[in-house]
């Protein structure tokens, strides 16, 4: 029992940041823009984060930094996405090697560095809850709320939405910003609580991760939060399986995580109307009001 | 035209020989790191040889080097430097071996030298370090410190110097306690800290309490502080992450080979040889022995002397594998092309 709940905690640390972040791409993308960039804003945020704490000692510093940076560099893809009206897909891929080069230039000082772990409240790592809020939250605003219901607008017609009166370009522009700020907070994640140090190229991958979930989960919130926790669960068992020393080839158990999770979102996605309905139609498409 | 065309390119050749040999009076050597050097472990140790070489040539010697050289798109970058005139370059990862092969073939005024490989050719060393000499003190010392006298130990990939040193490690800690046992999991990655963490978490949740891993972050060693338990530092000394945890760590120290070999292609005595230096030379060191008893401290100081002084081998027959084949005598080509576990490791080695 005791085992289970410890492996429960790992499991939670491990899912924490992957949830974060695809709950920012999801509001994102329902809004109809595709960023690519969740690995750049990700590692900046872990940059920040770990910057933040660092030099003023207090890990606390560090959250409202990690969400700053990355919604600095979700600013700037909202700047050439939206103004400038660049291809989404080539902004995002450059944002991720613009963040990974810029995070190790600023991190350069803090290598080598012991960190300072963000401290415990009640006994539980605050940002845990913090998450299931937020899935919570932003199931509520996508669903439940006229504000989703225009994101949503906006996602699926802009052209509609735009004739209606909305303001297109501003909620793209808020959308992509709130989607900085979920990703920079899963990198400040990285480096405050699940490994307080920084290295370079820290966040290893978990952006594109977390951008798979998005599609797998249907754009839907919920299951966001279950295929994060999936992937963590299962990546957590293929250790332990290894640790117990069954002999499984370890090859097959590193790839199950990501086969196991697409598998399983696929399953539960068999339903073809429901993931039409939940595509956001306009994705990836730039929009310019004509009048 | 054809004889025009001929004298042209004649001409070029003479030109670029000449501006080569002006600028010859300083050595270009270049290193081709796989992670950032930032990791402060594997790529940060050899980029502290750079510095080294730097250091001891001065105006001697001019250094390039590339960092975060995936190991399948090795071969532009060690070209790119062939072609911009280094003259003895260091690649620094098992997978740049076929590559640097290739290339050297194509620059046969270059001096190759790759670390940790196998394969030589007229311009190309090998050259690695004896880290399992290192594993076999931290054995040691584990299956001192250890109370449920199980390691978990965290690796990367299955290639030899890791199966060696899983070996060599528990060869260590079988000759304290014979009975001593290791949980192996394997990480699939060199490079991924908030992996290596859940690694270092789950082997300490199934009865490990102290953690060693073949993987190049500081992060199962934090994780070990977090959680009270004892670990060791690897490549570098880690203590700055883990005060209470680092027991030891297994320090990579390049800088004496780097500046020899630098040296010799200056003196023009540079010749292609399978370099493989340990303790002895202090290619491999022991940091500080930290967090554990007097006496624990000593018997580690013993061995490492030992093994310095040439009176300890850790691979000393015989060695009875995990299929009880015994072993009378483990040469260097052995360790070096390494594929076998030895009795005792709870594991089945990826094939």
């Amino acid at each position: 029992m005791e085992l289970l709940l410890t492996l429960f905690t790992i499991i939670m640390t491990a899912a924490t940041p992957l949830l974060l972040a695809a709950l920012g791409e999801t509001v994102t993308e329902r809004s109809g823009v595709l960023n690519l960039g969740v690995e750049g804003m990700m590692v900046m945020g872990a940059v920040a984060g770990f910057g933040g704490a660092f030099y003023t000692g207090n890990p606390w510093a560090g959250i409202p930094l990690a969400i700053a940076a990355g919604m600095l560099m979700a600013l700037l893809f909202a700047f050439l996405t939206m103004t400038l009206l660049a291809n989404q897909v080539a902004t995002g891929l450059a944002l991720t090697l613009l963040g990974l080069g810029f995070s190790a230039l600023l991190g350069e000082a803090l290598v080598g560095q012991p960190g300072i772990k963000l401290p415990l409240l009640f006994g539980i790592d605050p940002l845990i809850p913090f998450s299931f809020l937020l899935t919570g939250l932003v199931s509520w605003l996508l669903f439940r709320s006229k504000t989703g219901l225009i994101i949503r607008a906006v996602g699926n017609s802009h052209v509609s939405a735009h004739a209606l009166g909305y303001r297109v370009v501003r909620v793209r522009y808020l959308c992509i910003l709130f989607g900085g700020a979920c990703s920079g907070l899963a990198g400040g994640y990285l480096s405050l609580v699940y490994t307080p140090q920084w290295v370079e190229n820290m966040t290893a991958g978990r952006g594109w991760i977390a951008l798979a979930l998005v599609v797998f989960a249907s754009w839907l919130p919920l299951r966001v939060l279950a295929g994060a926790y999936l992937f963590g669960a299962i990546s957590i068992f293929s250790f332990v399986l290894q640790a117990m020393g069954l002999g499984i080839p370890s090859q097959l158990l590193s790839s199950l995580p990501y086969l196991g999770t697409i598998l399983a979102l696929v399953v539960i996605s068999g339903n073809k109307a429901l993931t039409r309905r939940n595509t956001p139609a306009s994705l990836g498409q730039p929009f310019v009001p004509d009048r | 035209m054809k004889k025009l065309l001929m004298t042209a390119a004649a001409t070029a050749l003479m030109l670029g020989a000449v501006s080569v040999s002006a600028q010859a009076e300083a050595l270009k050597a270049c290193w081709v790191y796989v992670g950032p050097i930032g990791d402060f472990g594997w790529s940060y140790q050899h980029h502290n040889g750079l510095e080294a070489v730097k250091k001891e040539f001065g105006d001697k010697v001019e250094t390039a080097y590339a960092e975060n050289v995936p190991e399948a798109d090795s071969e532009k970058t060690i070209e790119r430097f062939a072609r911009e005139g280094c003259k003895i370059i260091f690649t620094t990862s098992f997978g740049y071996m076929e590559p640097t092969l290739k290339v050297a073939a194509k620059f046969p005024d270059v001096k190759f030298e790759h670390a940790t490989g196998y394969k030589t050719a007229d311009n190309v060393t090998t050259y690695n370090a004896k880290f399992h000499e290192g594993r076999y003190v931290i054995g040691q010392i584990a299956a001192k410190m250890s109370k449920t006298g199980v390691a978990g130990y965290i690796v990367s990939f299955p290639i030899p110097e890791v199966v060696a040193g899983i070996n060599a490690f528990m060869l260590g800690a079988q000759s304290v306690n014979p009975n001593f046992k290791i949980k192996v999991v394997w990480a699939n990655t060199w490079f991924d800290p908030a992996k290596e963490a859940d690694a270092a978490k789950v082997l300490l949740s199934q009865g490990a309490d102290i953690t060693v891993q073949h993987t190049d972050s500081a992060a199962p060693l934090q994780t070990a502080e977090a959680a009270g338990a004892f670990g060791f530092g690897q490549a570098s000394d880690q203590i700055k992450f883990a005060p209470k945890a680092q027991l030891t760590a297994i320090v990579d120290n390049w800088a004496p080979y780097y500046v020899r070999r630098v040296g010799d292609v200056m003196n023009g005595t540079w010749k292609s040889q399978q370099s493989w230096d340990g303790m002895a030379e202090g290619t491999v060191f022991m940091a500080p022995y930290t967090n554990m008893p007097e006496d624990v401290a000593k018997m580690a100081t013993d061995t490492a002397a030992a093994i310095a002084a040439g009176t300890l081998d850790p691979f000393k027959g015989p060695v009875t594998k995990q299929d009880g084949t015994v072993v009378e005598k483990v040469d260097a080509g052995m360790i070096l092309g390494m594929n076998w576990y030895v009795k005792g490791v709870d594991d089945t080695l990826p094939q």
